[in-house]
C-alpha cells in the first residue's frame, strides 16, 4: 500500500540534461516494484503549486545508513521541477509512493527488449534487475533528441546483451528514432516481449513495430504511459486514456492506478486525447 | 450563546473537544468531510486517512448512467488552485450502489452521496435508487460547471434549482438530509439558497467550483480540452467564505457545509466562524492525500486553543459583535490549561505543529501485502482486467 512520507533530500545531482534526486523515504523502497512511480509535492508547504509531480522510480535502497531511499530522474520543464532542482540535501520533501501498476514480468526466462525515450528510460533499470533475476535476456534501445538527452547509456551497456542508441540529430548512435532500429533488434534477438517508457508518440511507434513483428504475428508489449496527473492516487480523474478491457469495451481509465503500465495493444492509440464514441459512457450513448 | 475562552500557551493536542455537529437529522462526531469529486468514492484515500474518524466521504457526483467524461487535457494548475474539466466521469448509480456504496458501508464510513443529472427526472430517479441504502445524506449537485450547456446549471436559476430540490426531496429516502450544492457564479446566492430551502432542502453546501479558463501561451490555445473548467483550491477560498457568510446571515437556522480552498484547520475554522456547521476538503487532497484527517486534527486543536470545548460554540461566531465574543468569567482552568484566564482574547494561532502525520501513524498497514504478490502473471489474459473499477458495468 502506498505511503505518504515526509522525507528528506539525500542527494541531488545533474545527469546530462536531467537531475537525479534521492530522497530518504522509509516505507517506499521496501514496497517498490519496477514501473511504479512516486508523486512529489513541490513548492513547499503552503505554496501556490498544489498538484503533485509524478516520476518513475529509478532506483531504491531498502536499507542503509539513512533508512530506505528512493531515486527518481526529472527534467526541469516548469516551475515545479525548477523548485525541485533548487532543493538541497536535508531539505524536507513530501513524497507518496509507490504508486501505480508495475511492469508484468515473464514467468519463464524470456528475451526482453527494453526501449526508453529520453529520461523515460529511468524505470527500465529496476525492471532489468528483476528480469535478470528471472534469467531473462535483455537487449536495450535508447533514444533521445540529442546525445545529452539520453539517460542511462552506461547502465544500459552493463545490463544488456546489446544496446542500440538513436538520436534525432545523430549526435550519438544512429540518427533516427527508436522505432527505426527496433524491428531489426526484435528479429535479431528473437524477442518475446517489448517493454518501453517514454513520450506517447514513441510508445505508439513501439507498439506499431511490436505488433507488426514476426510477419504480423506480433509480440506483447508493456508500455508505461505519460499522462499529466493531478493527484497520482486515483481520485482526481484527470489522467485518463481510452483503454480496451478484457470484455472488448473501451473505457476511460486512470493511468495512475490502472497504469501507468499497460499492455500496448489495449491502448486506443487512434483516440488518445479524446473520448471515443464507442467508449462506455461516451456522451453519444 | 456565550463562550468561555482561555489563553493557552501550549499545543493542546491532548485536549478533548466535542467536535459533534448536526446537519438536519444527521449527527456526526466530526465536521470534516471530503468534497465531491476530490475523493472518488473514498477507497483510494483509505491508505492515507482513517475515514471512520472524519465526518464522512462525499462521493464523486453519480449519475443515472455510466459517463465517460470529457476529453483530455482535463486539468491545469493555476496560482493556488487548479482548473478541472472532468465532465462527471463515473460508473452510473447501479454500479455505484452495488460496489462503492457497499464498500463505504462495510468499512463503517459515513456516506454522503452526491448526485447529478441532466434533467429533473434524472435527479429524481437517482435519488429514488438510494432508498433503503446506507446513505447518511444526499448532496444534490446542481452546480457542476462542466456541462456543455451552461443553461443546464440548475443552480444558476432559483426556479430550476428549486424544482430539482423538490423532486429529489420527494424521491430521496425519507428522513435523510438533502443538501443543495450551489454555484458561486450567480448574482445573488442568497436568493438561490432561499429557493432551495423553500423547496425542501435540509441545508446547503457552499460552494462548487467557479468557472474559469487558462490559455497555453506556447500553443496559443486553451489548455483544457473543454476550454473552460471549474476553478478550485485556495484561490477561491475568500469567494467561498463570502458565500457562506452571506447565506448564514440570511438563513441563520439552515445548516451549511462550507467548501472551497480549505487547506488547514485554520482555514476550516474560518468557515465555521462564518456559519458553516461542517466543512469539506477537496483540491487539497491532490496536494496532500492525508489532508482530511490532518485538517480534522488541526481544527480540533484550533478550537481548543481558543478556549472552546465544543465545535458548536464556534459556528457562526464571526457574526457576533466583538463584545459578545468577550468571555464570561471563566471557570478555573483545568489541568491542561496554562496561565490565567483573560478577558481579552487574542485570535492568534498557536503553531499546530508540522501539519503532517508521522510516517508511523495514521496509516492502515493491514493490507500492505495486498496485490503485491511477487509473481506477476505474464500471460496477457491475466493483464486484461483493466479496470476500470470505475466503470465496470
Amino acid at each position: 500500500m502506498a505511503v505518504q512520507v515526509k522525507g528528506e533530500v539525500l542527494t541531488l545531482k545533474p545527469v546530462g540534461e536531467y537531475f537525479s534526486m534521492t530522497v530518504v523515504a522509509p516505507g517506499i523502497a521496501e514496497q517498490t516494484r519496477p514501473g511504479q512511480f512516486v508523486a512529489v509535492s513541490v513548492g513547499g508547504q503552503g505554496g501556490g503549486m498544489l498538484l503533485r509531480r509524478a516520476f518513475s522510480i529509478y532506483s531504491v535502497r531498502e536499507t542503509g545508513v539513512y533508512g530506505g531511499t528512493v531515486e527518481f530522474i526529472f527534467s526541469v520543464t516548469g516551475r515545479g521541477t525548477a523548485w525541485l532542482a533548487a532543493q538541497r540535501p536535508y531539505d524536507p520533501i513530501d513524497i507518496v509512493g509507490p504508486l501505480g501498476r508495475p511492469f508484468a514480468l515473464p514467468r519463464e526466462p524470456a528475451n526482453c527488449v527494453l526501449v526508453g525515450g529520453g529520461y523515460g528510460s529511468a524505470p527500465l533499470f529496476l525492471l532489468a534487475d528483476a528480469l535478470r533475476t528471472r534469467g531473462c535476456r535483455i537487449d536495450a534501445v535508447l533514444g533521445a533528441s540529442t546525445g545529452d538527452r539520453l539517460f542511462g547509456a552506461l547502465d544500459a551497456k552493463r545490463m544488456a546483451a546489446s544496446v542500440a542508441f538513436t538520436t534525432d540529430d545523430g549526435s550519438y548512435g544512429e540518427k533516427g528514432r527508436v522505432s527505426d532500429v527496433l524491428p531489426e533488434v526484435i528479429e535479431r534477438v528473437h524477442a518475446d516481449v517489448v517493454y518501453a517508457c517514454g513520450p506517447m508518440a514513441m510508445l505508439e511507434a513501439v507498439q506499431r513495430v511490436a505488433g507488426a513483428s514476426y510477419g504480423g504475428a506480433g509480440i506483447p508489449t508493456q508500455l508505461s504511459v505519460e499522462e499529466s496527473m493531478a493527484c497520482g492516487v486515483g481520485v482526481c480523474m484527470t489522467c485518463v486514456l481510452p483503454v480496451v478491457g478484457g470484455d472488448d469495451h473501451t473505457r476511460m481509465v486512470r493511468s495512475c492506478v490502472d497504469g501507468p503500465v499497460f499492455a500496448g495493444e489495449r491502448i486506443r492509440w487512434d483516440a488518445l486525447g479524446t473520448v471515443p464514441d464507442d467508449a462506455i459512457g461516451a456522451d453519444n450513448k | 450563546m456565550s463562550v468561555t475562552l482561555h489563553h493557552r500557551t501550549e499545543s493542546p493536542r491532548h485536549v478533548s473537544v466535542d467536535m459533534t455537529t448536526t446537519l438536519g437529522s444527521l449527527v456526526v462526531p466530526d465536521p470534516v468531510f471530503t468534497a465531491s469529486g476530490c475523493a472518488a468514492a473514498g477507497q483510494e484515500l483509505a491508505a492515507f486517512n482513517d475515514l471512520t474518524a472524519i465526518g464522512g466521504v462525499v462521493t464523486k457526483s453519480i449519475q443515472l448512467h455510466p459517463r465517460a467524461g470529457r476529453a483530455t487535457p482535463r486539468m491545469a494548475e493555476t496560482p493556488s488552485g487548479m482548473l478541472n474539466s472532468i465532465g462527471l466521469q463515473g460508473p452510473g448509480i447501479d454500479v455505484f450502489v452495488k460496489r462503492d456504496l457497499a464498500w463505504l458501508d462495510e468499512h463503517g464510513v459515513t456516506a454522503v452521496v452526491s448526485i447529478a443529472g441532466q434533467t429533473i427526472e434524472d435527479f429524481s430517479k437517482i435519488a429514488g435508487k438510494l432508498r433503503a441504502k446506507p446513505v447518511a445524506m444526499v448532496e444534490v449537485n446542481i452546480s457542476c460547471p462542466n456541462v456543455e450547456d451552461r443553461g443546464q446549471v440548475f443552480a444558476c436559476n432559483a426556479g430550476s434549482a428549486a424544482a430539482v430540490i423538490q423532486a429529489v426531496r420527494r424521491s430521496a429516502p425519507a428522513g435523510v438530509p438533502v443538501f443543495a450544492k450551489l454555484s458561486p457564479d450567480v448574482t445573488d446566492i442568497v436568493a438561490i439558497a432561499k429557493a432551495c430551502v423553500d423547496a425542501g432542502a435540509t441545508g446547503l453546501t457552499l460552494i462548487n467550483t467557479t468557472l474559469g479558463m487558462a490559455i497555453d501561451t506556447t500553443t496559443m490555445r486553451p489548455i483544457l480540452a473543454g476550454v473552460t473548467g471549474g476553478l478550485s483550491g485556495p484561490a477561491i477560498r475568500p469567494l467561498a467564505l463570502r458565500c457562506v457568510w452571506q447565506v448564514h446571515q440570511a438563513l441563520p437556522d439552515i445548516p451549511i457545509v462550507g467548501v472551497g480552498g480549505i487547506r488547514t484547520g485554520l482555514d476550516a475554522l474560518e468557515f465555521i466562524l462564518a456559519g458553516a456547521s461542517a466543512v469539506q476538503v477537496g483540491t487539497v487532497i491532490f496536494n496532500d492525500p492525508g489532508a482530511p484527517a490532518r485538517i480534522s486534527r488541526e481544527l480540533r486543536e484550533a478550537i481548543a486553543e481558543r478556549g472552546m470545548d465544543r465545535l458548536e460554540q464556534a459556528i457562526g461566531l464571526g457574526h457576533r459583535p466583538p463584545e459578545e465574543i468577550i468571555p464570561e468569567l471563566p471557570d478555573p482552568p483545568g489541568d491542561d490549561l496554562v496561565g490565567e484566564p483573560v478577558d481579552i482574547v487574542e485570535f492568534t494561532a498557536v503553531d499546530s505543529g508540522d501539519g503532517q502525520p508521522a510516517a508511523d501513524e495514521g496509516y492502515d498497514d493491514e493490507s500492505a501485502g495486498e496485490g503485491s504478490s511477487e509473481e506477476v502473471p505474464f500471460d496477457i489474459e491475466a493483464l486484461e482486467d483493466y479496470p476500470s473499477r470505475d466503470q465496470d458495468a
